[in-house]
């Protein structure tokens, strides 16, 4: 019986898009919509399959601008959050300042950035990526690190424990499930920022900025395809979150 | 000779305890309070809310600094006693590690002691025999009962052998049938292990059942009012909850509770307390 609800699990959103892809398919060509309104599925997949290489290139460069930014933004938001939770008066100062960052849409500041440095450089958007990744990190770290159960902390302070044996052995383990919360978050959210920091300007070889140039020139088939690259890379990231995240629970869920 | 054997389990000296002393939400948890505990005795802690009985087990515990008075464990200050783990604790709550397995929750306090890896890993498969639960030493806290769990909580706190096991409420949390047997264990498990428990709870006929003496106080400021013998022997069985003594002692502490009442006019004096 398992294995028949798995199947029906996968079945039923391929049927579905499989569906999708049809209507959309049918829609185009029964419409007569042209081409510069709404391209084709299939189409967009001739796109796709003349330009793999093209569209591979474009695929590196913004996923090593969004990988870079993550991993770096990760290694900051991890440290600051070990600071924040040490020092109680900074982590009031810092929190609600974090929260509020990141409920606003702060990758528009990429534009300022290109200003500082030169348009040849990728160091922009990959700081841009590093800015938004570290403040969700940073506030779900330093949450896992803070709130942690009062009898826990208890019982270390009747072992006569120290606070740095409470971090290892209470805070830090409390931290991991927030940290792999963030990085499911952060990991759409770096790819996100990204493409869009491409559209502030700088150099042109990212898939944000192929997908504008493409528009402009009304190559809306080959946007679609450009699109459709940045969709796999969006969903690669957020797959390997997951599976990260699946790796270190081993069998610890609830 | 006797110096030694004459050494009190717990001694509590005109202890106060005063939180936010001076300012707007002064509360007077503690007033003068002296308790002297033998070695190898039971004795709880009971009163209505905010009577102060969890507070004057963490004075002991040192997990709190007393504003006035003196408290010893074992003949040691009660911080040298924390330092030197000489008393282990369990809560309401199991407050397990949801992260560690059972053997390795128990093992947690070994571990901060320096134990090595195999001296731990053999106190903590005695520790599960000791609380019945040998076969669950690889599980993970949520994969076990609420009752369990709390057998693994007293597991921990015993596993360093410490003299002196401090309560607060262990077994609040369950259900009536899963209370009783986890009474019965804890004075099996005591009498197993010599060990003295100071044990806080809101019912009577618990405090009745597993107590030498119930220490019977007040609220806000928290006094002692009464200590009440139970002279129901040393063993104890399901015939004692039975026994005419078993509730004439019921009886005894439940009209020293009453005393609060007479003192202060407020009828929700003894609000928390249960009768069953």
């Amino acid at each position: 019986m398992k294995t028949l609800d798995r199947v029906k699990n996968i079945a039923t959103p391929f049927v579905f898009g499989i569906a999708f892809l049809g209507l959309w398919e049918g829609a185009v060509n029964g419409f007569d919509l042209k081409p510069y309104f709404l391209a084709a599925p299939s189409k967009i997949m001739e796109q796709f399959l003349n330009n793999t290489t093209r569209i591979w290139e474009a695929t590196a460069v913004s996923g090593s601008n969004a990988l870079i930014g993550l991993c770096i933004g990760t290694i900051f938001g991890i440290a600051m959050s070990f600071i924040l939770s040490r020092f109680r008066f900074l982590n009031e100062l810092v929190t609600p300042l974090a929260i509020s960052l990141n409920a606003i849409p702060i990758f528009v500041l990429v534009a300022v950035l290109n200003n500082m440095y030169s348009i040849t450089s990728e160091i922009p958007r990959r700081f841009m990526v590093t800015l938004v990744v570290y403040f969700i990190v940073l506030v779900n770290v330093a949450r896992g690190l803070t709130q942690v159960s009062s009898i826990q902390v208890e019982l270390m302070r009747s072992y006569a424990a120290s606070e740095f044996a409470i971090l290892r052995k209470v805070r830090v383990p409390n931290a991991i499930p927030y940290l792999f919360t963030a990085l499911k978050v952060a990991a759409p959210a770096s790819v996100i920022t990204a493409f869009v920091s491409e559209y502030f300007g700088g150099l042109q070889n990212g898939l944000g900025s192929r997908i504008t140039s493409n528009i402009a020139n009304s190559k809306n088939a080959a946007a679609w395809a450009y699109v459709l690259g940045a969709c796999l890379l969006g969903l690669a990231f957020y797959t390997v979150s997951i599976i990260l995240e699946g790796l270190t629970r081993k069998g610890q869920s609830k | 000779m006797s110096v030694v054997a004459n050494i009190s389990a717990v001694e509590v000296i005109g202890a106060s305890k005063i939180f936010n002393e001076g300012t707007d939400n002064q509360v007077d948890a503690l007033l003068d309070v002296n308790l002297t505990i033998a070695p190898g005795e039971f004795v709880s802690l009971i009163g209505p809310s905010g009577c102060g009985k969890s507070t004057l087990l963490r004075l002991i515990a040192n997990l709190l600094e007393p504003t006035q008075g003196e408290i010893s464990v074992n003949g040691k200050t009660s911080a040298q006693a924390r330092l030197d783990q000489e008393y282990g604790m369990a809560f309401q709550q199991a407050g397990l590690f949801d992260w560690r397995t059972v053997s390795k929750n128990i093992e947690l306090p070994l571990e901060l002691k320096g134990w090595d890896k195999k001296k731990r890993a053999v106190r903590a498969a005695e520790m599960l025999e000791l609380v019945k639960l040998h076969d669950f030493g690889n599980m993970y806290p949520w994969q076990l009962s609420g009752g369990m769990q709390q057998r693994v909580a007293i597991a921990r706190a015993l596993a360093a052998h410490p003299p002196l096991l401090l309560m607060d409420e262990p077994f609040g949390a369950l259900d009536e049938m899963t209370r009783e047997y986890m009474q019965g264990e804890l004075l099996r498990i005591c009498a197993e292990t010599a060990t003295t428990v100071v044990f806080v709870t809101h019912s009577i006929p618990e405090a009745v059942y597993l107590s030498n003496r119930v220490v019977v106080m007040s609220p806000r400021p928290g006094r002692i009012l009464e200590i009440i013998p139970v002279n129901l022997g040393s063993k104890r069985s399901e015939l004692t909850r039975a026994a005419d003594g078993f509730f004439r002692s019921i009886t005894s502490v439940r009209e020293a509770l009453r005393g609060t009442h007479a003192d202060h006019v407020a009828s929700t004096a003894i609000r928390g307390v249960e009768d069953r």
